[in-house]
């Protein structure tokens, strides 16, 4: 079996992969994204592996190279749709709206008037967010209509097209903490809690990792949302509320997990590792 | 002996495994900054490129 290992750099996750292909005597080639260059029109030169595992920090570097290998026929984890809807805030608050999985209300709007209009039927606060973005870069937790005006009128003249995209989330009042689970195919494997003072919870700004159990309806939740975004191996962020349950905020195509294997005692590498090489089996 | 190669931030020696490999990311222990391993033989780190927006998971 041959696989191909793309990736932009190595990562404490990129590492712990590396060593759990090695640990499995499966054989690899690392493929640095940044050095690749596509001969689309050729057709499939090369690029004889049995499956890719896709690891890029770029989600625009992601997107682009799977869509060639998977139009090529080249089998890889995640697909380019995954990698796609995930990599959209709306592209995966619709698919979790179309497939009845539970989420904070949102709202879409496509000008700074309308988001305004969109915003005030909300009522305060509400959270705006990039449609493209990670590690809870650019949220907008927004208290009142004067700082409402204030980012859209940012968002409008400073950022790049795709700010023009207001995605508006109703604010959802985690207690300091949310979970991340872990899917992988059709299970969920394990998951944390995140737990932080403020309100973004991500791991990548300080949020503390301790594990969370993963019963039946977390299970189901998280299956049920990863599979709305097209499956694979992706992390699902989940709000705990008291009145509606579990909501999920988000799902994510190329996870991170370098905190979440203690925590959670779950060997996330060894199974993302496992399900690659089912692909490539065509067993998933 | 660990791999040891010099920050081109602050200067202090950065201590590598020795299993490192190309396009690594370390952190340097007196600065902080991250550093990508852009060479293991001969051993050289450069500034790690700065996050981009569409940077994640």
């Amino acid at each position: 079996m041959r696989i191909g290992f793309l990736y932009s750099r190595v990562r404490v996750e990129e590492k712990l992969l590396l060593e759990a292909l090695d640990r499995r005597g499966l054989s690899y080639e690392l493929i640095d994204d940044r050095s690749l260059v596509f001969d689309v029109t050729a057709g499939r030169s090369g690029w004889s592996y049995d499956v890719v595992l896709e690891r890029c920090v770029n989600q625009s570097h992601a997107l682009y190279a799977l869509k060639v290998l998977n139009d090529w026929g080249v089998k890889t984890v995640n697909r380019f749709e995954v990698v796609r809807d995930c990599g959209d805030k709306l592209f995966t608050t619709s698919l979790l709206a179309a497939a009845g999985v539970p989420q904070p209300r949102t709202r879409l709007a496509l000008t700074p008037d309308a988001a305004l209009q969109a915003i005030e039927e909300f009522g305060y606060p509400v959270v705006l967010k990039p449609v493209v973005g990670s590690w809870g870069r650019l949220l907008a937790k927004i208290n009142d209509r004067e700082a409402a005006e204030a980012v859209i009128e940012h968002k409008d003249v400073l950022g790049s097209y795709q700010h023009g995209i207001i995605y508006i989330q109703e604010y959802v009042e985690k207690r300091g903490r949310d979970i991340r689970a872990f899917v992988v195919g059709d299970e969920t494997i394990g998951a944390i809690y995140r737990e932080s003072p403020h309100w973004i919870t991500n791991t990548a700004r300080g949020g503390k990792a301790s594990n969370c159990p993963v019963g039946d309806d977390l299970n189901r939740l998280c299956v049920g949302a990863a599979q709305a975004l097209g499956g694979g191996v992706v992390a699902v962020d989940v709000f705990e509320t008291e009145d509606r349950g579990y909501l999920v905020n988000e799902v994510n195509h190329t996870m991170e997990f370098r905190n979440s294997i203690a925590p959670t005692g779950v060997d996330i590498p060894g199974r993302i590792v496992e399900y690659a090489v089912a692909v490539a089996e065509g067993r998933a | 002996m660990a791999k040891q190669v010099e920050c081109p931030e602050c200067g202090a020696t950065v201590e590598l495994d020795d299993d490192v490999i190309s396009g690594e990311i370390v952190e340097c222990p007196d600065c902080a900054v991250e550093l990508e391993v852009t060479s293991v033989d001969p051993l050289e780190v450069e500034l790690a490129p700065e996050e981009d927006e569409d940077w994640g998971e």
